[in-house]
């Protein structure tokens, strides 16, 4: 079997390339800034899937990687004048290797108490940086304006870093076909469903998670360095919020863990309707309260998310949809 | 000798549950493991495959001392093993379920080949119609043939067998004790633990009798059903020692 043919992978890359192409044939601002976003969400979405959807551990951590990946490339762009791809390279690796040396500590905790670990780690990572100062401690760092001129100026940066952040996006998705097309995928999977006969039948489980934990770490480590550096600053407060965390969680049972077309479905939808919410006078506010709200209904009526009900009420949808 | 125990000894809190437990398993054996409900028999099972170690004593696999390793270093050398209570990993298709036995067992085959070995081992065990439904929609004595084909898939040159007969009607016994029979036939060394004793007693060239974790007997079918230690073991149930006299003889 061609895995390369499978029609739920040119389903779950033809999507979000199409979206992404909207942009940069319309050429607006507006729609590049609205469509960043969901590719962002769509990237933390997909990567976390990774963990929570094949091998079952829930992360409440994921952006820990987004933020550390972030700050240490912003940290050699402002202090080192490095250039955006070593920074994303930088950012790539720093929060892969964060996330080996973690899967080695706490993935021998299951269930809740893995999901704890994480919430720990999340807070552990802003007080580190919230206190270390080179990374500028609370008050954080920011990019001289010379920098972008070395992209053709700031317009030419920011539309760079569009077209880095859709490639990036598309990565994310072949890598997440890839895993759970894969024998290593299968593996992952079979821990999800049965760590102790996973290990019986063979799967070396410790060293399976913390590929899976470093790989679902290696993408929100790249995709912060692009924000920050289209941000311009960075600060602990904007880098390491649990809040979106646990909102990319919702994308992801929302559109149907363990699927691959799933967290990209969830993360645009999710997108859309925070985007509503939040010029919606009357759930401004509250527009977390709904999101909370959500994931509740969806653990309790469909836990296999949107893709994962139509997978199974409609048999035939699985050949298109991965 | 493909596995020797010397002098396992295994306790649970103030419980004995093994203790100086030493046997020798020549290649090509079946052996069969018998006693009565929670004589360590499963826990023999869990130190011999590495789910948690023994507090005295050595295994040794294939020559090489496995005391301590863990149950997947263990699946890697060609150790394989079916559960008493059925562990199906229920989200994933039947096949599925064997393809991981196949790809992390002792041939550690690709996807594909593993997929073909798959399909040949769920046709052996009569679970080929069933192969595209997930495992979890299977009933418990097709949960316990996938058990056996998930084991058998990887390859394996060892095959603890734990009550898969169990819950079985006379036909299933039946069909299934031919199963076990052939897969020695292809080369498989296998310990089985049952409690359907006219299966075992056939199908077994020796018996090793448990109780309170310790070895009271040990022999061929007829020797052991004979032995006044083994009767009276099984004391609390008359009808099952004269059932085991009785099949034997």
């Amino acid at each position: 079997m061609n895995r390369i043919l499978h029609p739920g992978l040119w389903v779950a890359l033809g999507l979000p390339a199409l979206v992404g192409a909207w942009p940069l044939l319309t050429g607006s601002p507006a729609n590049r800034e609205l469509v960043f976003t969901i590719l962002l969400s769509v990237t933390l979405a997909s990567s976390l899937n990774i963990l929570l959807g094949y091998t079952g551990y829930v992360n409440f951590g994921h952006i820990v990687f987004f933020g550390l990946g972030g700050y240490i490339g912003f940290y050699l762009m402002s202090a080192h004048s490095a250039s955006l791809y070593l920074a994303m390279a930088a950012g790539g690796l720093g929060a892969g290797l964060l996330g080996l040396l973690l899967g080695r500590a706490i993935l021998r905790l299951r269930g809740a108490y893995f999901a704890l670990a994480t919430i720990g780690v999340n807070e552990a990572a802003r007080a580190f940086v919230n206190n270390f100062k080179p990374f500028g401690g609370p008050i954080g760092m920011s990019l001289n304006f010379q920098v972008f001129s070395e992209y053709g100026g700031a317009t030419d940066a920011l539309w760079l870093v569009y077209r880095l952040m859709l490639l990036l996006t598309l990565s994310v998705i072949l890598v997440s076909f890839a895993v759970k097309t894969s024998r290593f995928g299968l593996g992952l999977r079979a821990i999800r469903e049965n760590e102790d006969a996973a290990e019986v039948m063979g799967v070396v489980a410790p060293s399976a998670k913390s590929w899976a934990y470093t790989l679902s770490a290696i993408f929100p480590g790249i995709a912060g360095v692009l924000f920050f550096f289209k941000n311009g600053n960075v600060e602990p407060i904007d880098a390491f919020r649990l809040h979106t965390s646990i909102e990319v969680i919702v994308m992801v049972m929302l559109g149907g863990a363990g699927t691959v077309f799933g967290p990209i479905l969830g993360a645009g939808v999710y997108q859309r309707l925070r985007g509503l919410l939040l010029v919606s006078p009357v759930f401004k506010n509250i527009q977390l309260a709904v999101a909370g709200a959500l994931l509740l209904v969806i653990i309790l009526f469909v836990p296999a998310g949107v893709v994962g009900w139509l997978r199974h009420r409609f048999p035939f949808l699985r050949r298109v949809l991965e | 000798m493909i596995l020797q125990t010397k002098a396992v000894s295994k306790r649970f809190g103030g419980l004995m549950a093994l203790s100086q437990v030493t046997l020798d398993l020549p290649e090509g054996e079946i052996l069969g493991l018998i006693g009565p409900n929670g004589a360590g028999k499963t826990t023999l099972f869990n130190v011999i495959n590495g789910v948690f170690p023994p507090e005295a004593g050595r295994v040794i696999f294939l020559g090489r001392d496995v005391t301590g390793r863990r149950p997947y270093h263990l699946a890697g050398m060609g150790l394989s093993r079916t559960h008493q209570i059925v562990q199906p990993l229920t989200e994933l298709t039947v096949r599925e379920n064997v393809m991981v036995g196949a790809c992390y067992g002792r041939e550690r085959l690709g996807l594909g080949p593993a997929r073909r070995r798959a399909d040949e081992t769920l046709d052996f065990v009569g679970l080929g119609a069933r192969r595209d439904q997930l495992a979890g929609s299977l009933n418990v004595a097709e949960k316990k043939r996938l058990e056996l084909a998930r084991a058998l898939a990887a390859g394996p040159r060892l095959l603890l067998l734990d009550e898969v007969l169990a819950g079985l009607n006379a036909t299933e016994i039946a069909a299934l004790v031919q199963t076990v029979a052939e897969i020695r036939r292809r080369g498989v060394t296998i310990i089985m633990i049952e409690h359907v004793m006219h299966a075992v007693m056939n199908v077994s060239d020796r018996i090793i009798v448990l109780d309170y974790g310790e070895q009271i007997a040990e022999g061929s079918p007829e020797e052991v059903s004979k032995d006044p230690r083994v009767i009276e073991a099984y004391l609390g149930d008359p009808n099952l020692a004269a059932r085991l006299a009785g099949s034997a003889g």
